[in-house]
Parts: C-alpha cells; structure tokens; sequence
C-alpha cells in the first residue's frame, strides 16, 4: 500500500503524540510512589546497618519511618573541615547526586578506591538513643571489581569500633563478589577497630581469614574467590574513613565537638 | 476457540518456542536467571509488553505506513517498555533494582520485534493477542525452567528460601559458581534445545553444508 508523505508525516506525528502522552502520564502518576520507595530503601539501609532492623525483615513503610525518625539524626557535614553545616535541609540531601554536580563537588585526589569526584558536603546519620549517641553511620562507595559498591559504615560512639557494614548497590559476582551481601561476612565486621592508636584508618579486608576481633582487630576476612573485591571494600573504607573523607569530621568528634 | 487461534496460542510452549527454535531474546535469558524472583518479574514484564505492542500494532497494521513500520513499531514499544519500568519502580522496587538495565533492555529483545514484525502486521488483534500470550509464555517457561535450577545450584536456594544449605552459611552444600555466572545460561538453554528437539525431532535443523552455497542445484539449502 503507498501513501502519501504527508500521510506518513501525520501518522508518525500522531503515533509519536500518543506515545508521549502515554509515557509522560505513566511518569507523572507514578513518581510520587517511586520516591517513596527510593526514599523508604535508603532509610531501610541505614536502619539495617545501625541495627536497629533485621537484615530482610518486613516492615511497613510506617514503621520504618517511625525508626527512622526516633533514633536516627541525619546531619550534613563539610568534608574539608569536618564542621557540621547548620540549617542545611538534611533530610532532602542527596550525597550522590552532590558528587556528580560541578557546583557542589571537586575531583577526588587519587585514590586506590577510585573515587573520582568528592561532594563539598557529605551525610552521615547519628544513631541517638535517649539522648545519647550510640553511633555514626558514614556513606562509603568506591570501586569492586566489576562495579562501584555503595552502602554505609557504623562507627561505634567511641569513633573507633565498627558496628556494622552494608552496601546497598553494587554489581559484583553473585555468589563470588556479591557475597558482600552474605550476613555472616557483615557479621565479621561488628566489634573490629577501624583505626590505630593514632587515628589513622588501617582496617583491611585479608586475603584468608582473620582472627578473632580481640586478637587481629584490624582485618576482616577476605571473601573467598573475590580477591579484588575485598582489596577494594578495604581501600573504600579505609578512604571515606580517611582524611579526604570523612576523617576531619570524625576528628572534630574525637575533639569533643558537639554532635 | 478456533483452531488457528489455539495453535498461535499453545504453538510457541514448546513446538515453536521463541528461545529454543527461534533462539531469540537469549541475552536477557542469560542475564536475569540466576534467582526465580527476578525471573519471574521479568517474563512478566517481556509477557505484558509483548501483549500490548502486539495489540496496538495489529490494531494499526492497516493504518501504518510500510515505510515507516519498522520505527513506529519501535516508538510503541519503547514506550511500554518505559511504562512498565515505571510500574516495576513503583511497586516491585527491590526486584526493579536487581533487574537494574534489563528492564530497559526489553526495548531490544528481538521477541517483541520478531513478533510484531513478523506476526501482528499481518493478524487480527485477537489472533495477535493469543500470539503475545504464546510467545510470552514460552519466554517465561525457559527463564523459569533455567533459573530454577541456576538459583538451586548456584546459590542453594528457591525464590530465597534456603533448599541447600550452602557452606558459605554453615552447611553442607558446595554451590556450584559456574550457575551463577552468565555461561551457565547458555550450558542450560543449550540442554533444553537438546531435549525439546529429541522429543519432537521434526525442529532439527537439516545440516549446513558451506559448499551448498557454492554448488549449483543446491539454493534451496539456503537459509
């Protein structure tokens, strides 16, 4: 069947019109919810991670907001002087999406984990219960293997053992590199130092196993045909913990600045 | 239902299967095997697409213009691929997660093009809609029938409940690494090719001869 070109110009103006319709409407109806979840996951990481939720465990989206708010503080920091920034809106900052923002980031110094850009200001989350700070749970990111890992740390209140560990994206080897997800290896991370005596980050993840946190505090186990991947979640935790991370804010803490 | 509907229907479980005989769609076959659930989500997904490209375009095969088809099928594709990435976002966000860019990469899913190109131009809606379903449904089997034995193997598990308790937890269970990644896919699919085509054998391809194409006499070989 011929037609003619200003038919075939009309039916794709028109297809394309309808499509359009249909995708922009779908977008729209449905962002406030994908926020939400968005949101929601993120809050459910950082419960996760302070443990104040079980790993897989069903909440309703109430209940996690709940948590959230009673013990969790979010506080935006400046990273070069570690000061906390007062009256900034915490609760809507994206710290990824500073990172990759010109106007409120600067490339990273070389870094064995691959940081390429560091925000201006970063987030981290005081865990305070009754008044009192049990914890700090500070972003973390760089690079794995095949992928950027992204999840949180937990620095105990006396900024110097780890509470727990979690990434909440990354795209490692399942069952090799994605073993990083495995309970029982974040496990392994609870109660071990993340710094010397002198305040410098010397947490590494060991090629083998490691001994009990009292005798060998400053690994953790390698995770076992993922070599590169637990090279890298060391060099990624030992730079957010560091001085061009988060360590100046860390120091400002350890120097009894208020929270 | 009628006959010719019936076929277009149950044709593509097993007799003309979309992976196994026409071998199409395998990347995303490789990709999202290794748990039930995020294969699951996935045939879902390729199924509600594959019915609503196969639907509209039918429904406009007289209207579109044969010189621009090939893109105004691609348009209303895409455009339900965006939308049901959209869904997966907002209701299914965890598995959305895992499922990261293959959602979007149903867009290039040769299945949805195969279809509507080679079926839905020429067909009724109903007949094309039968189509989708068969098609989607024989999409589905294969993914489900691969993960579950890549998730079982490869990581002890069905739809994340423990079957195998694996050594990394404090079992007994070895998984087997080659499972989980992409090769084992193929190992999988490969077998079940095998055993569809030992079952009906009249899928057997005739065997290839590269002189056929330099004899005369012989076009017919080619393919």
């Amino acid at each position: 069947m011929q037609h003619s070109t200003s038919y075939i110009l009309l039916f794709a103006a028109a297809v394309c019109a309808v499509c359009s319709v249909f995708v922009s409407g779908a977008s729209v109806l449905l962002e406030e919810r994908q926020q939400a979840n968005v949101e929601l996951d993120r809050q459910k990481k950082v419960l996760v991670v302070a443990g104040l939720m079980e790993e897989g465990e069903s909440l309703s989206r109430v209940e996690v907001a709940k948590r959230f708010e009673t013990n969790i503080v979010p506080v935006i920091v400046d990273l070069e002087t570690g000061v906390v920034l007062e009256g900034v809106d915490a609760s809507s900052f994206d710290q990824r999406k500073a990172a990759k923002d010109p106007e409120a980031s600067h490339p990273a110094p070389t870094n064995a984990a691959k940081v390429q850009r560091l925000p201006n200001q970063g987030q981290v989350f005081q865990v305070v219960t009754d008044g009192r700070l049990q914890s700090i749970i500070i972003p973390i990111s760089g690079a794995g293997l095949w992928s950027t890992l992204y999840g949180y740390i937990a620095i105990d209140a006396d900024l110097e053992t780890i509470d727990g560990i979690t990434f909440y994206e990354h795209g490692e080897t399942p069952g090799l590199g994605g073993e990083v997800d495995n309970p029982r290896w974040k496990a392994l991370w609870k109660g071990r130092k993340a710094f010397d005596k002198r305040g410098k980050p010397v947490i590494a993840v060991k090629k083998g196993m490691a001994g009990p946190p009292e005798t060998d505090p400053y690994n953790v186990d390698g995770l076992s045909g993922a070599t590169i991947t637990s090279r890298g979640v060391g060099n990624l935790v030992r730079f957010w913990l560091g001085q061009d991370g988060f360590g100046p804010y860390l120091d400002t803490q350890r120097a009894g600045g208020s929270t | 239902m009628a006959k010719a509907e019936r076929e277009a229907l149950l044709d593509p479980l097993f007799n003309n299967n979309p992976i196994a005989l026409q071998v199409l769609g395998i990347c995303s076959a490789l990709a999202v095997t290794t748990k039930l659930e995020t294969s699951l989500v996935m045939s879902l997904a390729v199924i509600a697409v594959l019915i609503g490209s196969n639907v509209a375009i039918s429904a406009i095969r007289n209207q579109i213009p044969s010189s621009i088809r090939i893109i105004v099928q691609l348009t209303i594709i895409a455009s339900l691929v965006i939308v049901t990435d959209q869904i997966l976002k907002a209701f299914v966000f965890d598995v959305s997660k895992q499922l990261s860019v293959f959602v979007g990469l149903i867009i290039t899913n040769c299945i949805i093009m195969g279809r509507a190109e080679a079926f839905a131009m020429q067909n009724t809606v109903k007949m094309s809609l039968m189509d989708a379903l068969g098609n989607g449904f024989g999409y589905a089997i294969i993914l489900i029938v691969v993960a579950f034995v890549r998730e079982l193997f490869g990581s002890g598990k069905l739809f994340g409940v423990t079957i195998l308790q694996t050594v990394n937890e404090g079992g007994w269970y070895v998984p087997n690494g080659l499972m989980v990644l992409a090769p084992a896919a193929f190992f999988l699919i490969g077998g079940f090719i095998w055993v569809v085509r030992s079952w009906k054998p009249e899928q057997v391809e005739e065997e290839f001869h590269v002189g056929a194409l330099l004899e005369p006499g012989h076009e017919g070989n080619l393919r």
